[in-house]
């Protein structure tokens, strides 16, 4: 039941992260690889603005801002000038990931950060006979909050509509006279600021240190590739999927955890290349 | 005039490392091993159309087998090096099987996660890879090799490996590989089985990685998680890319940039990773073509 709760909850945090990369993916057809680094970095700026403020919601918005501020010089800054070429892109934001990830070395060192839990959150919560964390249940919260906001988004307003048809064909898209570009930068900037907010949470319940991006990364790219791009429900899926294996296989097998979120994964990609709700490009 | 030159320029340039101070000839030895690295990025990227992220991985995993092999079990170098090859070799054709039937960003995407996935276990799997301590090993001491000599065996088997890539790729076979990478479509209707032509482009360029990382294990006698982590594959990819893709040769042109960047770079400041990150978006704005491509296009003008 315990290792449950801490399957669910750490699936929150990889659907906050995932959700947004798959966002990006979906629409932009870009594999955001500096995602890890957002992440990272939303983290260290909550960790500094917290310790600053003494405010956890200021801090995770904070966070959210800056890295929404980052993902908007990304696109407009650098993306932008490579437009069309999709592999181009990709490797584009590599780079970026290698030059954030060395800036947060240089500012905040190579030391073991934690983001400090707010005092509302501090403690446990019994469950029967079960004492659990109360921060742990939050990210949880958080993670459903997150599903239904970004489903009621996506389903029920019409920069959700234009998403949507972003995903499906870009170039009608724009032959009905919407600024795609638009779009892209919104989106773009909405899936930034959910790895910053990732980057907090993950701060606060895990640790930030120089690799956990890549830690993080690897973990979006498998949700995604379980799930198939651009798909919310794909991203919660493959976020469950990946956060209870990875939590069991810690258990059970403790140094070959990756092999067991590695084994579905490859099982998933002999039968559907595209992941469970992908489709084609 | 070019043809007659280019063999006695390449010569001398083999043969220059002899007569310089032992610094440079082990630098020199370190860009002939990235240059099959990236030969064998190249391989993929430049014949088949599929741009690989997982090479750092596989190049790591022979170095690490190899060294595992010759200190730890205690086998003679030259078995644990084909070891090491030969465990690269079977993890590209898994990564293959699991990666060929994908293409452009997807591959990608794939490989880079399946290059993170050793990468995770190379760091937790502490009792047989020693963990973020990485594995030792006096390879060079117990072959009793200089830096010179080391030199000379490095640069013998990489001219062999860059032989068999350079005859791979004019081989019928090389041609069904560009033929995948022109369209893939018209190779699958004309009868090719593209997937199977695919697995073993990715096996051989697997094979020749694991040749470079069994050379790294003996060059430098040491296998940490930062030889397998994704750095390591964009390096490899990088020098691929700077060399040119499609041009083989390139791969040296692009080792010796980026090695000799980094050599340089290193003496002045600590911010390796953030010059090889702005080096790659350059790159990519201004000449994705790679330096030997821009060259040509260039010269074509």
């Amino acid at each position: 039941m315990f290792q449950l709760l801490n399957g669910m909850t750490f699936a929150a945090l990889l659907f906050v992260v995932a959700s947004g990369f798959t966002l990006i993916f979906g629409l932009l057809r870009i594999v955001n690889l500096a995602h890890g680094a957002l992440y990272l970095f939303g983290g260290y700026v909550g960790f500094t603005v917290g310790g600053i403020a003494g405010s956890f919601v200021v801090a995770a918005i904070s966070a959210m801002i800056f890295v929404a501020a980052a993902g908007l010089v990304l696109d407009r800054g650098l993306l932008r000038l490579v437009r069309g070429g999709e592999l181009r892109q990709v490797m584009l934001t590599l780079g970026v990931a290698f030059v954030l990830n060395d800036a947060g070395l240089v500012i905040w060192g190579g030391d073991t950060l934690t983001v400090p839990t707010p005092e509302a959150l501090q403690g446990a919560v019994v469950i029967g006979s079960l004492f659990y964390p109360k921060f742990r249940l939050f990210v949880l919260a958080m993670g459903i909050a997150v599903f239904a906001g970004l489903w009621l988004l996506l389903n029920k307003t019409r920069l959700g509509a234009l998403i949507r048809a972003g995903v499906d064909d870009r170039e009608m898209v724009e032959a009905c006279g919407i600024n795609i570009k638009r779009v892209f930068l919104v989106t773009f900037m909405l899936g930034s600021a959910l790895a910053g907010l990732g980057g907090v949470l993950g701060g606060t319940f895990l640790a930030l240190y120089p690799g956990a991006d890549a830690e993080i990364l690897v973990f979006s790219l498998a949700v995604v590739i379980i799930g198939g791009r651009g798909s919310l429900v794909g991203a919660a899926t493959g976020a469950l999927l990946i956060g209870l294996l990875n939590t069991f296989g810690q258990v059970w097998f403790p140094q070959l955890a990756y092999f067991v979120i590695f084994g579905p994964m490859a099982a998933l990609l002999a039968f559907r290349p595209l992941g469970l709700f992908g489709k084609e490009a | 005039m070019i043809r007659i030159l280019s063999p006695v320029l390449i010569g001398i340039a083999a043969l220059a490392p002899l007569v310089l101070p032992t610094y440079f000839v082990s630098v020199a030895t370190q860009i002939l091993i990235f240059a099959v690295l990236a030969m064998a990025v190249d391989l993929l990227a430049g014949f088949t159309g599929r741009t690989p992220l997982c090479h750092g991985a596989i190049f790591g995993t022979s170095a690490y087998v190899t060294i595992y092999a010759a200190s730890v079990v205690g086998w003679p170098i030259g078995l644990a090096m084909l070891t090491g090859i030969l465990a690269a070799t079977c993890l590209a054709m898994v990564f293959g099987l699991l990666a060929v039937r994908t293409s452009g960003v997807y591959f990608l995407l794939l490989t880079l996660a399946l290059g993170l996935i050793v990468w995770g276990v190379c760091l937790r799997w502490t009792e047989i890879t020693g963990g973020e301590n990485g594995l030792r090993a006096q390879l060079r001491e117990d072959l009793g090799l200089s830096t010179r000599q080391l030199y000379v065996a490095v640069l013998v088997t990489v001219l062999c490996a860059t032989a068999a890539m350079w005859r791979l790729v004019r081989s019928p076979f090389g041609l069904t590989m560009r033929g995948i990478k022109e369209g893939e479509g018209r190779m699958a209707s004309l009868g090719y089985d593209v997937t199977l032509h695919l697995l073993i482009a990715f096996t051989a360029s697997g094979f020749f990685a694991g040749v470079a990382g069994a050379l790294y294990a003996v060059f430098n006698d040491f296998a940490s998680p930062s030889i397998v982590q994704l750095s390591s594959s964009v390096q490899g990819l990088l020098m691929a890319i700077v060399g040119g893709v499609g041009t083989l040769f390139g791969g040296f042109v692009g080792a010796f940039v980026i090695i000799a960047m980094e050599q340089t770079v290193s003496a002045f400041t600590e911010r390796w990773p953030t010059v090889l990150g702005l080096t790659f978006i350059l790159m990519m704005i201004f000449a994705p073509e790679g330096v030997v491509g821009k060259a040509r296009l260039l010269l074509k003008r």
